[in-house]
């Protein structure tokens, strides 16, 4: 089912020619980019024959193991994007391929994890058994379930409530089960859809830097939906800017904070880190003003 | 308990404050039966004594040699139709969910089937019960012939099916748009996601659709009884007490709380299922 990848690509320097077969797929897998759009366009029909277009002329790679942020506002088609992806949604032209594959064919492989805005943890079952799930729906029998259930309730730090009910935890906690379970089959491509968007500031920023340290551990390239541009620029490798009406990619942004591993809480301070909200905060309006009201507009706001 | 308690202390008040012919509204003197009775006659005729009809349950139901008391009689019946409608409720579950589940499966359905089942329910019970029992009748093959409770368990049903169909329809389609991604992002399959995600959705909503559909097959099973001929149940004697009761007034009172009973029986029957499937109706808390 699940693709067996080891979890932990390779933080530490190991030689490339080792003969063992792990680590050769692992390179192989690394030279295969983990998303790739190419003239991706969605035209939802709207009401009395009305069109909507969504998405248009979408050009977009994010190579294996690399973070990626999705910003821009309401309505700009991020979603959208995000659910093609993960082929919940079809797209009216061009094509999306996942490690080389269709969408829908990486879907069926469970190439990828998801999580979206509200939790989506099933009420009637315990946090462990709502983090088991995939697992359970792909035939892993219970040991090996009980096993990597306890391992990632550590990763995010929830091992005593294992047999709490989604009612009995708090709206962070819920997001960390959410979390949880999109890692359960080690999935090399995570696709978040705001996932921090309902959780205070506080919250938000712990849940941030978890996932950053998450992300270090496991490898995973993510695709991650947001609102907020100091949380893009905290997170991304890259932020991708897009601008609604039509839905589309304006501007891309290389962030590079420096190693997932070891950006801190400190780094929000950095010097570095303004530099990029700054860049991000310009292509943004940047992006909005161009095309309807013209340059002027779009320099003088902060 | 209490609630019954109360209700016999109502019912002796009334019959103490009560005038003994009732209160009527412009009746004519020396014509029987003219006027409007506004209140009900309080007379040990039409309203016996809390005491009596209970000390009526433990005495024998006729005067023969060797006959039970009223109470174990009515104990049997009931039980009796109990069984029965316990029958017509299972046959009403079976079918009402079978019908959900296909309007489920196919869009068409639902618009082919919701109808019948809403109009199902017009038609009235009185009509229908010599319809089946005629159909039933026809019936033969080799050592099987109907029997006239098996025409009581077809009408129990008829009532108990349309609260279960309507509610698990509601129930299974109740997860909301996320879930179901979820479940196709998993690559789920329709049965997969009706197994792990739409049947558990859906209890919430089938418990009161089953508890009506019990109640239903309760008053189903009395009244398909009378109407049927079904001799044996509880309807039937409540039928049979009622004849006697100008000479013998508390009489017909047993076997109307053995109908009570029953209902309760069944409710309890239910409210034990509830229990039962408890976890699944925990309520999901947006944080
Ligand atoms: N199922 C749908 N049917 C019709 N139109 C849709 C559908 N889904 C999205 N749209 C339209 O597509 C556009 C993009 O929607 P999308 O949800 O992708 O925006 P978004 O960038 O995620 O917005 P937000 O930041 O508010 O979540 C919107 O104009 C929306 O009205
Ligand atoms: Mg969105």
């Amino acid at each position: 089912m699940s693709s067996p990848t080891p979890s932990t690509p390779a933080p530490e320097p190991t030689p490339p020619d080792t003969t063992s077969g792990a680590t050769a797929t692992a390179v192989a897998d690394a030279t295969t980019e983990a998303v790739v759009a190419r003239g991706v366009e969605r035209v939802f029909a709207g009401a009395k024959g009305a069109e909507v277009v969504a998405l248009t002329g979408i050009e977009l790679t994010v190579h294996a193991g690399e973070f990626v942020s999705l910003i821009g506002p309401s309505g700009c088609g991020k979603s959208t994007l995000l659910r093609l992806i993960a082929d919940l949604d079809e797209p009216t032209a061009g094509e999306i391929r996942v490690f080389g594959r269709t969408a829908k064919q990486a879907r069926i492989d469970q190439s990828y994890g998801i999580a979206f805005q509200q939790a989506g943890l099933l009420p009637w079952r315990s946090v462990a058994a709502n983090i088991e799930l995939p697992l359970q729906l792909h035939g892993a029998d219970a040991a090996t379930r009980r096993a990597r259930v306890a391992e990632l309730l550590d990763l995010v730090g929830l091992a005593d409530f294992a047999k709490h009910y989604p009612d009995q935890l708090s709206g962070g906690m819920q997001q960390r089960v959410a979390i949880a379970r999109s890692l359960a089959e080690q999935p090399r491509l995570l696709l978040m859809d705001e996932p921090f968007g309902a959780l205070d500031e506080m919250t938000r920023e712990r849940m941030q830097t978890e996932l950053l340290r998450i992300r270090a551990e496991t490898g995973a390239a993510v695709v991650f939906v947001t609102h907020s541009i100091p949380e893009a620029v905290y997170l991304s490798d890259r932020v991708v800017v897009m601008s609604p009406r039509p839905g589309r990619i304006t501007d891309e942004i290389d962030v590079r904070l420096g190693d997932a591993a070891d950006r801190g809480e400190d780094l929000r301070e950095d010097a570095a880190f303004f530099a990029g909200v700054t860049a991000v905060r310009e292509a943004l309006h940047g992006a909005e003003s161009a095309p309807a009201a013209g340059a002027a507009r779009g320099v003088d706001v902060r | 308990m209490v609630g019954v308690l109360a209700l016999a202390v109502l019912w002796e008040l009334y019959k103490l404050v009560g005038p003994a012919d009732g209160w009527l509204v412009g009746a004519q003197e020396g014509v029987t039966g003219s006027g409007i009775r506004l209140l009900p006659r309080t007379s040990d005729q039409a309203m016996p004594h809390t005491w009596d009809m209970v000390a009526r349950v433990i005495e024998p139901v006729t005067r023969a040699q060797g006959a039970l008391p009223l109470g174990v009689v009515v104990l049997l019946a009931a039980l009796t139709s109990l069984g029965v409608a316990a029958l017509g409720w299972l046959v009403g579950v079976v079918v009402g969910f079978a019908l959900a589940l296909l309007m489920l499966g196919f869009r068409i359905a639902e618009r082919a089937v919701l109808p019948f089942v809403i109009l199902s329910q017009t038609v009235p019970l009185i009509a229908l019960a010599p319809l089946i029992r005629n159909w039933g009748s026809r019936l033969e093959f080799g050592a099987f012939s109907w029997e006239s409770w098996m025409s009581v368990v077809i009408i129990a049903s008829y009532l108990a099916f349309f609260p279960v169909a309507v509610g698990a329809l509601r129930g299974l389609q109740s997860p909301d748009a996320a879930h179901l991604d979820l479940m196709r992002s998993y690559a789920a399959g329709w049965w997969t996601t009706l197994f792990r995600l739409r049947l558990p959705a859906s209890v919430p909503f089938l418990i009161p659709a089953l508890r009506l559909a019990a109640a239903n097959a309760v008053v189903g099973t009395v009244v398909a009884e009378i109407s049927v001929g079904f001799t044996g149940g509880i309807g039937r004697l409540i039928l049979e007490t009622a004849v006697a009761a100008s000479s013998d007034p508390a009489k017909p009172w047993a076997p109307i709380l053995g109908a009570v009973l029953l209902g309760l029986v069944a409710a309890g029957f239910v409210a034990l299922l509830a229990a039962f499937l408890s976890p699944f109706r925990r309520q999901e808390t947006v944080a």
